[in-house]
């Protein structure tokens, strides 16, 4: 492997982590926001708060790291996204200014009506970004960014894949949430959350499943070069996802939550990657390809030696923490002592 | 790159790129903001660290209801510090993309592993926060271990960025080509020791009297009790180490510049012509070419900046007009730095050789402890505006270049104007909504605290009676 697609597949390994867990993130504020009245809501909107509390941060972090690893590896062609994508860059960015800011006050807010205005901006913010980040992903794959930068501020992400690639987030996101959500629930044994959830969960699986597939067909008039790979290269992983996908919905509807939770994660991720594989080589589709687009080689092989130190220092802290959330004492298991609120 | 610079650039032969004033105040606005915050980020795990293991180790429980309800406020600045900082990597590339185009290869490894550490302060602070009673006392607290050092290494990797801007190294420019770009050669810049170290010690004053300035208050409204003693003097103490190191640290910064940036280093002395000795000016302005209204203090600009009696500082007169930067911003927010930062270590000086000998200022109602504490409680706002004031000094004075002697900061600027202002305009509010927002929660925590609520209770609505949670 060269050196150039070793880094791209370092920076694309961290798109498909910040969709798999900064989109579980994300597409909790979906269920915060559809939770209902403050009363009626504040069970689910708790387990939101318990579910992603020790997480968010970090899952953030992958967002991060992609834009670092991006205009380091690959710098003309982050400049020529960031000048041409600057609309939806600048939405999305306000979302996720909002959104880690209102969940932080919220934690701490003084009264139920503070609690419930910094809610409202938490979750609003957290459906409205991954739309944004979909429809830029949609720009890059439908070849709508020009080499030079400075392309059409409105026409580069408003095109059919950009639409659909917000959408798609947004589904994915809320499917990926509501089944982590669903399966705290009911670890912590709260039997009216669950079923609640499960309902939604099912619903909006199925959702999001028709419209990825319904997807599809506007994607051969309008980004014909992702189009064929994601029928040709790609096709492994889009039948991957489907099964992945419509597993998720069965063990979720069999009450089957714990499983459920590792087949969603392989359906987004396999979505995810079903882009990046049927977009190669190209980084900016139909203009720039990963090995033309890439930075000097001796900043290549520092960017390894990073990612390498990363693979050894934040993998295993990221899995203790992880590991410490499913853990008896801190997902609220009954019995376990509840001694942080 | 801010706020100021923007309406008196010099480059008058070409024009600017309409992008370049608004991309200007947005950065002004935007790492103006971060900077605090990052402080907190990286200077408050430490205090927090101290004050826990006093609670495990020396069995206090009042150092630990401290250390608690720090880690709550650390959790709220840790947000908003981390959103404000995913902003400046967005606007590296949509303010900056003559910069990040052409030099992105060359300045980006740094960011990377600040990348990696910010990751791990994350990953530790999770832990840490929602850890308390759920982890073994003396492990929680070792998770603190992990965001003290990554704060190090966070700071070392951004000021290796900002010392690279201003001692620029690691490539070559081969018929206008960027090339044999060495990542690693522009990492660790000749700049980069110093600036790391004048930063890292200027986040423990920043973070560390404003912490302590908040117990200051207290005491001064008749809560002389342990709980605020013992919250103002570990975040005092640090502060105090930090204050008294920093004008030596600065001073080593500073005698660099006689070679590397003589052009700052006239600004800052509002040096108009090469003297021999140099006088250190105090105070003035730069009107017409001419340094007015200032006190010159003979053989003293001499001695700071060059370590000599007689070694000149080179005058800006004998540098370009289009290469200055802007004079008066520049002088002004350096003698500010310095004067605040003096009479910040003169406080620190006097707090503590009163205290050993015998007159513990905080025990007592007399008026000199009244005037020491209310010097301590100007202390945190002032270690803000110094801190900004050092920011302001170092980046002004590196005008007109972005990339000192390379690439000025009209071509790292874009051309798109009229949308950067509106995303200027939405910024200001955003930042000022988020600012009010972080104002409004900590006090209220503090005021709960004060009535002795310990957790808080849960905002997400009225509790569930009993009855209504057996139903579901």
């Amino acid at each position: 492997m060269s050196l150039e697609i070793a880094v791209a597949a370092a920076l694309f390994t961290g798109v498909v982590a910040y969709s798999v867990l900064g989109g579980a993130d994300f597409g909790s504020g979906f269920y915060d926001l559809t939770a209902g009245g403050t009363r009626r809501g504040a069970e689910l909107r708790r387990q939101v708060d318990h579910s992603i509390g020790p997480v968010w941060e970090a899952n953030h972090v992958w967002l991060i790291f992609v834009l670092v690893v991006w205009w380091t590896g690959f710098p003309s062609t982050f400049a020529a996204v960031a000048t041409t994508l600057a609309v939806p860059l600048v939405l999305a960015l306000v979302g996720i200014v909002l959104r880690g800011s209102a969940f932080a006050f919220r934690k701490y807010a003084a009264t139920v009506a503070q609690a419930r205005f910094f809610g409202v901006v938490f979750a609003v913010s957290s459906v409205v970004t991954p739309f944004f980040l979909g429809t830029v992903a949609g720009a890059i794959a439908s070849g709508r960014v020009p080499t030079a930068g400075e392309g059409d501020p409105w026409a580069s992400w408003t095109g059919t894949t950009s639409l659909v690639g917000g959408v798609v987030a947004v589904g994915t996101c809320a499917f990926l949430a509501g089944v982590f959500l669903v399966t705290d629930a009911a670890r912590a044994g709260k039997a009216g959350l669950t079923a609640a959830l499960r309902r939604r969960v099912l619903v909006v699986g199925l959702l999001t499943g028709a419209v990825v597939l319904a997807a599809l067909v506007p994607l051969h008039d309008d980004a014909p070069m992702l189009w064929a790979g994601l029928t040709g290269r790609a096709l492994p992983l889009v039948l991957l996802s489907f099964v992945a996908g419509l597993t998720t919905v069965v063990l979720v509807a069999v009450r089957r939550f714990g499983p459920a939770r590792w087949s969603a994660v392989l359906a987004v991720a396999s979505v995810v990657s079903g882009w990046g594989v049927a977009q190669y080589p190209w980084l900016l589709v139909d203009e720039v390809t990963l090995v033309q687009a890439a930075g000097a080689p001796a900043t290549l092989q520092g960017l390894l030696v990073v990612v390498g130190l990363a693979a050894v220092l934040v993998l295993p802290a990221l899995g203790y923490l992880l590991w410490l959330t499913q853990t008896e004492a801190w997902s609220g298991a009954p019995g376990a002592r509840e001694v942080q609120k | 790159m801010d706020l100021l610079t923007g309406l008196t650039t010099l480059a008058a032969d070409v024009p600017d790129p309409a992008g370049l004033l608004p991309a200007r105040q947005q950065m002004a606005l935007s790492l103006g903001w971060h900077i605090v915050l990052a402080c907190f980020g990286v200077a408050f795990p430490t205090m927090i660290l101290v004050m826990h293991w006093r609670g495990v180790y020396r069995d206090d429980p009042l150092a630990l209801v401290l250390a608690r309800r720090w880690a709550k406020v650390s959790a709220v600045l840790f947000a908003i510090g981390a959103v404000s900082g995913t902003v400046l990597s967005f606007e590296m590339g949509l303010l900056w993309p003559g910069l990040m185009g052409r030099f992105g290869d060359v300045l980006g490894l740094p960011f990377a592993f600040e990348g990696v550490a910010f990751f791990l302060e994350a990953i530790f602070l999770g832990i840490y926060l929602y850890g308390w009673g759920r982890i073994p006392p003396r492990r929680h607290l070792l998770m603190l271990v992990p965001m003290a050092l990554t704060g190090i290494a966070g700071t070392f990797s951004v000021l290796a960025v900002n010392g690279w801007m201003n001692n620029p190294t690691g490539f070559r420019i081969v018929d206008g080509e960027v090339t044999d770009v060495d990542p690693w050669a522009a990492m660790f810049n000749s700049g980069v020791l110093w600036q790391f170290l004048h930063m890292w010690v200027a986040a423990f004053m920043v973070a560390g009297f404003s912490v302590a300035a908040v117990y200051a208050a207290g005491m001064l409204r008749g809560r002389r009790d342990r709980h605020h003693r013992l919250g103002f003097t570990v975040p005092f103490a640090f502060a105090s180490v930090a204050a008294l190191l920093q004008p030596a640290i600065g001073h080593l910064l500073g005698s660099r510049l006689a070679d590397t940036q003589p052009a700052k280093l006239a600004a800052f002395e509002l040096a108009t012509e090469t003297e021999s000795p140099s006088p250190l000016r105090l105070g003035g302005l730069l009107v017409d070419g001419e340094a007015r209204w200032s006190i010159d203090i003979p053989y003293l600009g001499s001695l700071i900046a060059r370590n000599s009696l007689t070694a000149p500082v080179q005058g800006l007169d004998t540098i370009p007009l289009d290469e200055q930067p802007p004079v008066n911003i520049t002088h002004l927010a350096f003698q500010s730095m310095v004067g605040i930062g003096t009479a910040l270590a003169l406080l620190a000086l006097v707090y503590w050789v009163a205290r050993w000998r015998g007159h513990d200022l905080l025990r007592s109602e007399t008026r000199g402890g009244t005037w020491l504490l209310r010097a301590a409680v100007a202390a945190g706002p002032l270690a803000v505006v110094a801190l900004e004031a050092g920011w302001i000094a170092t980046e002004v004075g590196r005008q007109p270049w972005v990339v000192y002697g390379v690439m000025r900061t009209t071509e790292a600027a874009g051309n798109a104007s009229t949308a950067l202002w509106w995303v200027l305009g939405a910024s200001a509010v955003l930042y000022a909504a988020m600012t009010i927002g972080a104002v409004l929660v900590l006090r209220s925590m503090a005021r709960r605290w004060r009535e002795g609520d310990e957790s808080l209770p849960s905002p997400y609505g009225p509790e569930l009676e009993p009855a209504e949670e057996l139903r579901r």
